[in-house]
């Protein structure tokens, strides 16, 4: 038979192969083989589905049924049940939070329903490690329609009409910037792909990489093609191995197929793609710091113009783009800017992957229209806060956005919206925070990551930011004064129109948009040395109330500085002076008779 | 290999390779019709293998791409074994009995290709429990 009758698919993304993903397919083919039905049934590794956390993941094809935190042990049961009985694996599947019933298919998932997938297309559809896979679903036909049938002047309108804007976190134009490289006549060009994803916590360009490396190297080919480029780099974090393997088998498949090479698709094109790795700094991932450490000088911004358009790597007309603004590029070629201008809004056309984290019951990877409000993403797709807890404020655009509140949940999600807010796409981290989290605090954790990973090349970002740490440590220590407030302030706001790059000039985001929405927290740290959500350690003051203590005594017992007296049935009281506010206490107590 | 020099080329290699990527997204697909086919103890014991086999091995042949087939467990009909239901879109489920390789594929050229029911075989039309 030539033919499978069905597939299970299994992903091999980082998160699903860290949790034993080879071992269980290994086990899947042992089992299907051991029966017989290993000519009927096909396994097939694919990337990422997004549903990282409650990896492994598998999905049986074509019934479209969802098997979620699948170990290797259970191989055996999937096949016997599965596909030899027909019957569900009821305790693999999917139980929805909400309505506590289990679902089968994936296409029920909350989770995947109000998603579009563009550049996540093959992710988790096809095998990364086999082109004709990508062949299959319409792989290098963009590629072939734009050498054989059309212009490099019509490759460039219909990207620019098509409306796609960089997904890297600047928004600019795709279309354009292939336009003004174009128009800079050089006997050398240069394609960069922008593989550095520096944000921490972010994974979306590692996945398109990992599950459909071919769609990024065609699209590629096809912005080569369309500003007169030869040679190619996609400059990957040396982090990265799973998504690195991926890419060199795709560049070896590609070259033997001919996509990549002398005289691509039978024309005059010659193209070819190398790999650069980067070291890690999240400022490398900036265009210009990025080409420097390219030419292996030290990764740290030049002042722009000139714009790599004009002058890149060593001083040609270079393009960069990100993974993910790649990725979009066939399917626009294959349907045409009118298919593309349909989804999202007038200024943001298409879809936005995000890497949605922190406190939402669904974490994980996720594609959405452009347009689409923040509380859809955070309570229908992610399913809403953790345990019950209530939203505070979710963090879009990586670790130099800004903090949205609650009452701006029906914002938008687009480019221009979310900059509106004080905050910004940015490459598409969004990290959901609940009640006990505290904005002061956070504030400081991004400040802490922008002070580290400034290159000091230019003084307000280099000292500006470590002032605004400073603050905010001190503020966080119950010894912030009004002056501080009034400092932040100023201060961030220098910062952002004096600094030389990206990095500088948005990293006191998350301290002015904190300001702005939750000054009643920085108050309540410097005027009443309090802290609201009770994170800062110097600002916690535990507290027996004697109305609610039975003295049972549990806290007196597990005190390790034994600050707390009295007597059995009595009331207990802590000494305020001795206790170095370890929380044991708190834990201890079942009645809830401590607060903090 | 030699290298692929133009879209024809590439256009075969697409047809080749979809074979095998072949029905990974019908099951999605609103109109594709679909075929249960019962394979509980009972089920397999009465052959549905070698039904399975004939429907599968058909399918094929006749290059249908809006078909996909899937096993299902005890459907209530062990006299009837082995036991294959017919949902097309929009349309009441067939449910037909003792269907062997043979019927299987007759299914598939009938009931499939020209929406004629196979009369004498079926067992029930109003199977509401899909
Ligand atoms: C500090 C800093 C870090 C950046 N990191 C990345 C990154 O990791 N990946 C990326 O694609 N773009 C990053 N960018 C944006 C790039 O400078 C550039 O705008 C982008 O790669 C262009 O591609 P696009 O137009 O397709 O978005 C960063 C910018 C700054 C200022
Ligand atoms: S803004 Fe910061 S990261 Fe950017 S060049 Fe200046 S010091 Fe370097
Ligand atoms: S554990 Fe709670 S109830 Fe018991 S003595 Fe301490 S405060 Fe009172
Ligand atoms: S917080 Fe720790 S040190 Fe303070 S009273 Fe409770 S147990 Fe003792
Ligand atoms: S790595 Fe498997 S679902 Fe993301
Ligand atoms: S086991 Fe075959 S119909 Fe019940």
């Amino acid at each position: 038979m030539s033919k499978y009758r069905s597939h299970i698919l299994v992903c091999v993304g980082t998160g699903c192969q860290s949790q034993e993903s080879n071992d269980l397919i290994e086990q899947l083919k042992h089992e299907l083989k051991s029966r017989g039905y290993e000519e009927e049934i096909q396994v097939v590794k694919t990337g990422c589905f997004g549903f990282c956390e409650k990896g492994p993941i598998i999905k049986i094809l074509p019934e479209d049924v969802f098997y979620i935190e699948v170990k290797p042990s259970d191989a055996k049961e999937i096949v016997e049940e599965h596909i030899v009985k027909g019957r569900r694996v009821e305790r693999l599947l999917y139980e929805e939070p909400n309505i506590q019933k289990r679902l089968e298919e994936q296409h029920d998932i909350p989770f995947y329903k109000k998603q579009i997938r563009i550049a996540l297309r093959n992710c988790g559809l096809i095998n990364p490690e086999d082109i004709r896979e990508y062949i299959a679903v319409d792989g290098y036909l963009a590629l072939g329609k734009a050498l054989t049938e059309m212009k490099q002047e019509e490759v460039i309108k219909l990207v620019k009409d098509s409306g796609l804007r960089g997904r890297g976190g600047g928004g600019f134009s795709t279309g354009y910037k292939w336009e003004l490289t174009y128009n800079n006549k050089n006997d050398l060009k240069f394609i960069i792909c922008n593989a550095d994803e520096g944000d921490p916590g972010a994974f979306m360009d590692r996945s398109i990489l990992e599950g459909d490396p071919h769609s990024v190297l065609e699209a590629m080919a096809i912005g080569a093609y369309a500003i007169g480029a030869e040679k190619g780099y996609v400059y990957i974090r040396a982090e990265y191995p799973l998504a690195i393997h991926r890419l060199k088998i795709a560049i070896e498949q590609a070259r033997k197929y001919g996509f990549l090479g002398e005289g691509v698709f039978g024309t005059k094109f010659n193209f070819d793609i190398e790999l650069k790795y980067g070291a890690g700094a999240f400022v490398c991932g900036e265009e210009t710091a990025l080409l420097n450490s390219i030419e292996g000088g030290r990764g740290e911004p030049n002042a722009k113009p000139p714009f790599p358009a004009e002058s890149g790597l060593w001083n040609r007309p270079t393009c960069v783009n990100n993974v993910e603004t790649f990725a979009n590029v066939p399917p626009i070629l294959l349907n045409g800017p009118e298919w593309f201008n349909k989804i999202g809004t007038e200024k943001s056309r298409g879809t936005k992957v995000f890497a949605l984290a922190g406190k939402v019951n669904n974490v994980g990877l996720i594609e959405v229209p452009m347009g689409i409000k923040m509380r859809e993403v955070i309570f229908d797709i992610g399913g809403g806060i953790r345990d019950g807890k209530k939203f505070k404020a979710v963090q879009t655009g990586g670790p130099s956005g800004g903090c949205i509140p609650e009452e701006l949940l029906d914002t938008a999600i687009d480019f221009e919206s979310l900059k509106e807010i004080g905050s910004m796409m940015g490459s598409g981290g969004m990290i959901v925070m609940d009640e006990d989290d505290c904005m002061v605090n956070i504030a400081k954790f991004y400040l802490e990551f922008t002070e580290e990973e400034s290159c000091g090349k230019c003084t307000p970002c280099r000292i500006g930011n470590r002032r605004l740490h400073e603050i905010l440590i001190k503020i966080t220590e119950g010894k912030g004064t009004k002056e501080d407030l009034e400092d932040l302030k100023r201060l961030g706001e220098m910062i952002k129109i004096s600094s030389l790059c990206g990095l500088g000039q948005s990293s006191p985001n998350p301290v002015l948009s904190t300001l702005k929405y939750f000054y009643n927290e920085y108050e309540q740290h410097v005027f009443n040395k309090h802290c609201p959500a009770g994170v800062c350690t110097a600002l916690k003051k535990y507290e027996i109330m004697s109305d609610n203590c039975k003295g049972c005594t549990l806290c007196k017992k597990v005190c390790p500085v034994e600050c707390i007296e009295g007597n059995t049935k009595e009331a207990h009281k802590i000494d305020p002076e001795k206790c170095i506010k370890c929380g044991a206490c708190f834990e201890a107590c079942k009645f809830n008779a401590i607060a903090k | 290999m030699s290298t692929i020099k133009s879209l024809d080329e590439l256009k075969k290699i697409r047809e080749q390779s979809l074979k095998k990527m072949e029905l990974r997204t019908v099951g999605a697909e609103k109109d594709s019709i679909k075929i249960l086919i019962g394979m509980a103890t009972c089920g397999i014991a009465a052959g549905a293998r070698d039904t399975l086999s004939g429907i599968l091995d058909e399918i094929d042949k006749q290059n249908l791409d809006n078909v996909y087939v899937v096993q299902v467990g005890c459907m209530g009909y062990c006299y009837a074994e082995p036991v294959v239901q017919v949902n097309m879109p929009g349309k009441e489920p067939i449910v037909y009995g003792n269907i062997d390789a043979k019927k299987g594929r007759e299914i598939i050229n009938k009931h499939i290709q020209k929406g004629e029911l196979l009369e004498d075989l079926i067992i029930s039309k109003s199977f509401h429990r899909v």
